[in-house]
């Protein structure tokens, strides 16, 4: 047998790439990347999609990984197309979501150099990424690309980066495969049995137990999710989802009391607010979740399942701490749960339904349509109109969203059933966000419907993806709710700062129907009350990608409501409740 | 409660992989989080090195110092973090050289009190000393505070380098 031809690092690249089961890769070329193009020219099995800006690329990767439980792959150029990827990548690491970024830069001679194109990227994306690496030894660049999957995926997934000199993926490089186990980084997955054992003797004696699930859940996979099911239902436990974990627990189900936090339900804050006992699973405590911290379910036994040590006694200490995976820890949990005799206090847990209904009864959610032609359409109502047009089809359904009122309105009213069918910028809040991760979403999942609910303002930060969908055939819809103003801004100036809704107004807008088909779209648009589920039959029938721009009530405020600042029992109620009368701090006023 | 809010000092061993960037993630780490860093000391610790020694000495509330080591341990380099004022005795060095300009009196006087701290005379000429001395944090501050009447011209110190006492390692 002859010895192989030696192969450029960018062949050693695709072939490590190809080797982790990367199928697809979002990226956009320039000078620093181009023998990786032609690398990616002379072969077939792993599709390269063109985005129109690096920023969408990750959001798109973004997706794709929240969507199917994989690592998204980003390629993109040195310097512009490194810092445009900026973004995206905080947003992945804020969001545990697992990407695999590769970045061009110029060749290891000149860095340092100001050469052309040239950015520290290494440096501008350390607090941006989990790890990143600079690939400066060609023996190096193989076990780098398997190194950067498993720390993508392992533990809390995140972002990574790797940065590869020119010269280091022309020049002919060797395939050293990575050792079989990583030097340092071996995060904890198995529960310890003694902290479990303490869980379930905290959670059999509670009279009033709250399960507060979070987007590990998600990270962990479908069975997680199953488990969590199991579990809450072995116990009769309410439970609530964070706004990263909406469809871990299936929201039609009773015992499920929606989402907590700022824009939570009446009872799931009150329930975190009054329980005994919390156990805590895949979620981090966020400020928009806890409210005020020292009013924070004051008299609650805390638990709490976290694969991050550094997510635990962060923001609330807990006297329960279990770093494992949320999967694993859930199995010992159910089993700890049926082998142990002692029974739940069955009245008290029937006393606290019972007080659980009453806040219920609120129905803090609660809006009103107008149904005589002409009315204006509420936001909620156009949400709740697609969610039940949607599922009365029976069509695999992924919603991702923008930031801003819609998308709370979103994960008010749209009602996941599974993991990994909604995507969202919870911890970065990143406008812009929802048509570049439909886009991802639609690559992995070609038959499904996927829809983007959006807001005006947001949807033109990355409208150029349009065009990435039309390239590429990729039905998605973008579902507008148009109020002309960037709403949830223009709801702080309201409650916050006195009416004075300074460039909040979204002025000159785009006419979406004609943006639409100047992208080879399908533009639509509905004006008022009858016109609503037309249009969005007509978005659900249509085989192209729609822009469907629904008018809504531009002063419609998103409740219920916890102000900065403020406790889990000092919600505001929307207009439809009597005055809620929580006043709003100065102190609360300098949070965001 | 009131436990985790009470200021605390910690001296922080962490063993990391000895490669490019390593001290810019924790040091970074430390100024993103807006954690203190009273001193930083960092060298590679292994015949080939592979791997290198940060000792961080830092003050927080014991969330904060929990909350501190928690993310240095999950820093995909990072092998071992090791509280040192936590897991038990230990010893904590420093070394300072430490500049003294003058003459007469005041140039004896000096000279007598290096000799207490058993300080060592690194350089010398006919105006100025340069003292060595290794110690105790407390014990650098002390002798650097007598000195400053006395011609104190430059102080150039190492940091703390730890270790538990015992058989204990990280
Ligand atoms: C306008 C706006 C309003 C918002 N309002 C709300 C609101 O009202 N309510 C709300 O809930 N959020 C809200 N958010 C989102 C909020 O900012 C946070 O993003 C969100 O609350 C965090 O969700 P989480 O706690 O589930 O954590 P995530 O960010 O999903 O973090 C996951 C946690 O699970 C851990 N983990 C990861 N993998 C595993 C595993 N395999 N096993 C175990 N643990 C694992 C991680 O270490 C981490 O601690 C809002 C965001 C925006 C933009
Ligand atoms: C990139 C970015 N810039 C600014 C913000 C602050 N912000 C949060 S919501 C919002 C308004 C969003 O307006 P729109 O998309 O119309 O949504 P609406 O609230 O009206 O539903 C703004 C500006 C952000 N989240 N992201
Ligand atoms: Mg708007």
């Amino acid at each position: 047998m002859s010895a192989e031809a030696p192969q450029s690092g960018a062949e050693i690249l695709l072939r490590a790439l190809k080797e982790q089961g990367v199928e697809v890769i979002f990226g956009y070329p320039g000078g620093a990347v181009l023998p990786i193009y032609d690398a990616i020219f002379n072969q077939n099995s792993i599709r390269h999609v063109l985005v129109r800006q690096e920023g969408g690329a990750v959001h798109a990767a973004e997706g794709y990984a929240r969507s199917t439980g994989k690592v998204g792959v980003v390629l993109v150029t040195s310097g512009p197309g490194a810092t445009n990827a900026v973004t995206g990548l905080c947003d992945a690491l804020m969001d545990s979501i697992p990407i695999v970024c590769l970045t061009g830069q110029v060749p290891t001679h000149l860095i340092g150099n100001d050469a052309f194109q040239e950015a520290d990227t290494t440096g501008i994306t350390r607090p941006a990424t989990k790890h990143n690496y600079l690939v400066k030894r060609p023996e190096d660049l193989a076990r780098v690309v398997h190194e950067a999957f498993y720390v993508a995926r392992s533990g809390r997934p995140g972002p990574v980066v790797i940065d590869l000199p020119k010269d280091i993926v022309i020049n002919p490089a060797p395939y050293n495969e990575p050792a079989a186990q990583h030097k340092s980084y071996r995060p904890r997955t198995e529960p310890d049995l003694g902290q479990i054992a303490k869980a379930v003797a905290i959670l059999k004696q509670a009279k009033r137990p709250m399960i507060y699930a979070g987007g590990g859940v998600i990270n962990s996979g479908p069975e997680a999710s199953a488990l969590l099911t199991k579990f809450a239902r072995a116990t009769g436990f309410p439970i609530t989802n964070t706004l990263m974990g909406l469809g871990a627990y299936p929201a039609s189900d009773p015992q499920f009391l929606g989402m907590l936090g700022m824009h939570g339900t009446y009872e799931a804050n009150l329930a975190m607010h009054g329980c005994d006992a919390l156990l805590a699973v895949g979620a981090r405590f966020d400020d928009r979740v806890t409210g005020r911290l020292n009013a924070f379910s004051q008299g609650s036994r805390k638990i709490h399942i976290d694969i991050d040590g550094s997510s635990i006694n962060k923001n609330v200490p807990v006297e329960v701490p279990i770093v494992a995976d949320a999967g694993k820890a859930l199995a010992a949990l159910i089993a700890a749960w049926d082998a142990d005799d002692a029974k739940v206090d069955a009245p008290a847990l029937a006393a606290w339904w019972r007080q659980i209904d009453t806040w219920r009864e609120k129905d803090s959610l609660k809006f009103t349509q107008d149904m005589t032609p002409g009315a204006v359409i509420k936001p909620q109502y156009a949400v709740q109109r697609l969610y039940e047009i949607a599922r009365a089809r029976g069509q695999e359904v992924y919603i991702t969203t923008e930031v801003g009122q819609h998308q709370m309105w979103a994960a008010q009213h749209f009602k996941f059933e599974q993991p990994n069918r909604w995507m969202t910028s919870g911890g970065l809040g990143t406008m812009g966000y929802g048509l570049p991760a439909a886009m991802g979403v639609q690559i992995a999942h070609p038959d499904a419907l996927v829809v983007d609910i959006a807001g005006e303002a947001s949807i033109l930060m990355n409208i150029q993806e349009m065009g990435t969908l039309s390239q590429y055939k990729l039905p998605v819809k973008v579902f507008i709710l148009n109020n002309e103003y960037m709403g949830m801004v223009r709801q702080w100036q309201e409650l916050l700062h006195g009416g004075r809704y300074s460039e909040s107004y979204s002025a000159a807008l785009p006419d979406f129907v004609k943006l639409a088909d100047a992208f080879h779209a399908t533009g639509m648009r509905a004006t008022s009350i009858e016109q609503l589920d037309d249009v969005i039959n007509a978005m659900l029938d249509c085989p192209t990608a729609v822009i469907a721009d629904i008018a809504v009530d531009q002063k419609e405020n998103c409740f219920p409501m916890i102000p900065s600042g403020a406790a889990h029992n000092e919600m505001i109620l929307g207009p439809e409740h009597e005055s809620s009368g929580a006043i709003i701090t100065d102190a609360g006023m300098a949070l965001v | 409660m009131s436990d985790l809010m009470t200021m605390r000092s910690a001296t922080i061993s962490v063993l990391v992989d000895n490669e490019a960037g390593v001290l810019a993630r924790v040091t970074g780490l430390f100024s993103g989080r807006g954690y203190n860093i009273d001193s930083l000391t960092v060298a590679p610790v292994d015949a080939d090195g592979a791997h290198s020694r940060i000792n961080i000495v830092t003050t927080g509330t014991a969330m904060v110092i929990e909350q501190i080591k928690a993310q240095l341990d999950r820093l995909v380099p990072v092998h071992r973090v090791s509280d040192l004022t936590q897991e038990g005795p230990h010893v904590a060095r420093e070394m300072a050289l430490i500049k003294v300009i003058g003459t007469g009196e005041k140039r004896v006087e000096a000279l007598r009190i290096a000799d207490t701290f058993r300080a060592r005379v690194v350089d010398t000429t006919t105006g100025s000393f340069v003292f060595e001395l290794t110690g105790a944090t407390e014990k650098l501050d002390a002798f650097i505070v007598l000195m400053q009447d006395l011609g104190l011209a430059e102080v150039s110190r190492t940091g703390v380098a730890a270790l538990a006492r015992g058989t204990r390692t990280i």
